[in-house]
């Protein structure tokens, strides 16, 4: 792992699979994933999930972005059993990083056009904790007054997110209620296959899936959606600026998408990984770019 | 250890010591010799064939639904009488509340509304349902979560029951600031009630002829907490073969649930979990406005709306969706063991439903409360049943 995190620092920018973690090794192991994005405090996590026009689902015209802070709150794996059998998990939160991660949501927003940001809480209940995440972004919404700030307690969040999903624009939130609205969300767009997700720290970026699935069941049998990868593999070229490259492969990719001929099992088709992936190639040759003869 | 932190660990193993436990009554770490809550409890005190059941009006929608269920009882000759008992959200001290438990510990059985918790007070202010929760000891949120005919959703066939542990996890309210800036949140996963939930989760599966058990958690990343869950799940899945148990991580299980929701069928889980998961499923079948909810304890039972809406923007606007509460009324009957008065209201529950003409906003229509509780009362007075005229 920590030759990994070595390259990353080398590199400044990395492209990365899901690590698989054992739930019956000790609890000293840590997910592997987990001190990757420490180490490099990689604290933004960005997931854009957009309706795609060729896949069917049941909610249409989704866009919303998802910022989830990415280093503290309940992923910091401090535990401990003082008494037997009565354990105790540590959520942390702090006004550095809650700070940091309201900046970026609103720095964001701005950049993208967006009219309003969501803070997803449960400050009713953990009134320290999620109280001082709220408030955080509540100061950092008043330097961008053209952006609507409201807040939102997860569990109403996640309800009008399955009726009426229309409704959101960028969410920000902790590390856990971030894992279950992104999943949600990527859900309602049509399933981990499609959405590619992107880890932002000060210096390093690391793109992966969105919900960050090892896909056991699937492994070797050219049946996995290439999708959200080949999407991960575009936002890269955007951070690297090489943003012809980047849209060339993302049309490519989206032009796939509404042939259903070529849909994945996830997406009730019956397509394969290498079909799918020859498509992408051949439309890209098609529309006359420079390409390496295979 | 801080303080706060020895009387949470003290809470925790009290179930343990308690007088009650040495009778034998509670012994939650052997299943086997667990007795059946369905069985030991008694009916709540009746007098003269009538039972008391404490009613909370709460705040926003709550105290127009409590007078249309009290209405609908008086109607349908239903022997209960409500003793009301109002607590005051505005309040800081403890005393409304108190007494509210000390009714319910009189009664047995309450019917409350959702109390509204303001952020801006104190963080000593503890949520006030929080409170009543954890003092009665209601360990277990049930929802059952049902796709009703006539009420138009993106899925279909869904029945998910979904037992949420109410006591503990993330809602210990231990948060403390050692450093300014930086607070930490305590989450308590104790075996005791691990293994309580788990057994109550399998008990209710066999019951109602479940065939199976999903456990929610997140051990991948909190091994100690959320794995001595999973723990405790397996050890009680050991005793009941014929239920087919198994586990998913909280992300995957919201993302199942939002492209596939038939193919859960009962799921436990610990308390956040569990707030967020219902939460899901409630939206999937149609909305707050459908879902009854029951809290279930070893000596106590408050029935509620699944979603704890306090409804504060519609509130007094006669829109609300009255069936939530109806159906928590219901199950609340169901529990006093009324069995012929519950499925009497349930049916012309169900049928008002279908007439999507009654469909109040949050539905999608234009009807009103008093409206669909009106459509109900017609309909319960059309089967025939002794009525009281108004």
């Amino acid at each position: 792992m920590n030759n990994a995190i070595t390259a990353i620092r080398r590199n400044g920018v990395a492209l990365k699979g899901n690590i698989e973690t054992k739930h019956t090794l000790p609890a000293s192991v840590r997910s592997r994933n987990n001190v990757l994005r420490t180490s490099l405090d990689l604290y933004a996590n960005v997931m854009h999930c957009q309706s795609l026009p060729g896949v069917q689902t049941r909610h249409k015209n989704i866009d919303i972005m998802i910022i989830r802070e990415n280093t503290e709150g309940e992923y910091s794996s401090l535990e401990h059993e003082s008494v037997s059998g009565v354990v105790e998990s540590l959520k942390i939160i702090t006004r550095n990083n809650s700070l940091r991660i309201a900046d970026y949501a609103f720095k964001l927003a701005r950049e993208r056009g967006r009219r309003r940001v969501t803070a997803v809480h449960k400050a009713n209940i953990m009134k320290l904790g999620d109280g001082l995440f709220l408030q955080c972004c509540r100061e950092v919404a008043s330097g961008y007054p053209e952006i609507t700030f409201d807040s939102m307690i997860v569990d109403n969040t996640t309800m009008q997110l399955v009726s009426k999903p229309q409704q959101f624009d960028v969410m920000v939130m902790p590390n856990l209620y971030g894992n279950v609205v992104s999943n949600v969300c990527a859900g309602l767009v049509g399933g981990p296959g499609l959405v590619p997700g992107a880890n932002y720290g000060h210096v390093y970026a690391v793109f992966e899936t969105a919900t960050r699935n090892t896909g056991k069941s699937i492994a070797e049998k050219n049946i996995a959606n290439p999708t959200a990868m080949l999407l991960a593999s575009c936002l890269m070229l955007d951070h690297l600026k090489l943003n012809d490259y980047a849209s060339v492969i993302r049309n490519a990719v989206l032009t796939t998408m509404n042939e259903t001929r070529l849909h994945t099992a996830d997406l009730g088709g019956q397509g394969t990984t290498s079909e799918v992936v020859q498509s992408v190639m051949r439309v890209i040759q098609s529309k006359g770019q420079f390409t390496a003869e295979l | 250890m801080t303080t706060r932190s020895v009387r949470s660990l003290s809470g925790a193993l009290k179930p343990l010591f308690s007088p009650r436990s040495l009778q034998g009554y509670v012994v939650a770490v052997c299943h086997q010799t667990h007795k059946s809550t369905y069985t030991t409890i008694a009916p709540p005190a009746r007098y003269g064939g009538r039972h008391t059941v404490t009613l909370i009006p709460g705040d926003g929608i709550g105290p127009e639904l409590a007078k249309h269920v009290c209405e609908l009882f008086r109607f349908c000759c239903v022997p209960v009488d409500f003793e009301v008992v109002n607590v005051d959200s505005t309040e800081t001290s403890e005393d409304d509340i108190n007494n509210a438990i000390m009714a319910i510990r009189r009664n047995g059985v309450a019917l409350k509304g959702n109390i509204e918790t303001n952020h801006n007070l104190p963080p000593s202010y503890k949520s006030r349902n929080s409170l009543l929760r954890t003092t009665l000891d209601l360990y277990a949120s049930v929802m059952h979560c049902q796709s009703l005919p006539g009420v138009r959703t993106h899925h279909r066939n869904i029945d998910i029951i979904t037992i949420r542990e109410n006591t503990e996890g993330e809602y210990s309210s231990l948060e403390h600031e050692n450093v300014p800036g930086v607070v930490e949140s305590l989450k308590i996963i104790t075996r005791t009630k691990s293994l309580r939930i788990a057994d109550y989760a399998f008990r209710t599966a066999r019951e109602k002829g479940r065939r199976r058990v999903t456990a929610v958690h997140k051990a991948n990343i909190m091994k100690l907490g959320d794995g001595l869950f999973l723990e405790c799940c397996k050890e009680v899945a050991s005793g009941y073969p014929e239920i087919t148990f198994d586990s998913m991580i909280v992300d995957n299980t919201t993302m199942q649930l939002v492209s596939r929701p038939q193919q859960f069928d009962v799921m436990i889980m610990p308390n956040l979990y569990g707030n967020v998961v219902s939460n899901v499923c409630a939206g999937l079948v149609g909305g707050p406005g459908l879902v009854p909810g029951a809290n279930y304890g070893e000596n106590y039972a408050v029935f509620e709306t699944g979603t704890r809406n306090t409804g504060k923007s519609i509130a007094n606007r006669n829109t609300a969706n009255p069936t939530a509460m109806l159906l928590a009324s219901c199950l609340l009957l169901d529990h006093l063991k009324l069995h012929g008065y519950a499925s009497m209201i349930r049916k012309a529950i169900l049928s008002t439903i279908t007439d999507s003409r009654l469909h109040t906003a949050d539905l999608g229509g234009k009807g009103s409360t008093s409206e669909m509780v009106q459509s109900i009362m017609d309909a319960i007075q059309s089967t025939g049943p002794r009525t009281q005229r108004h």
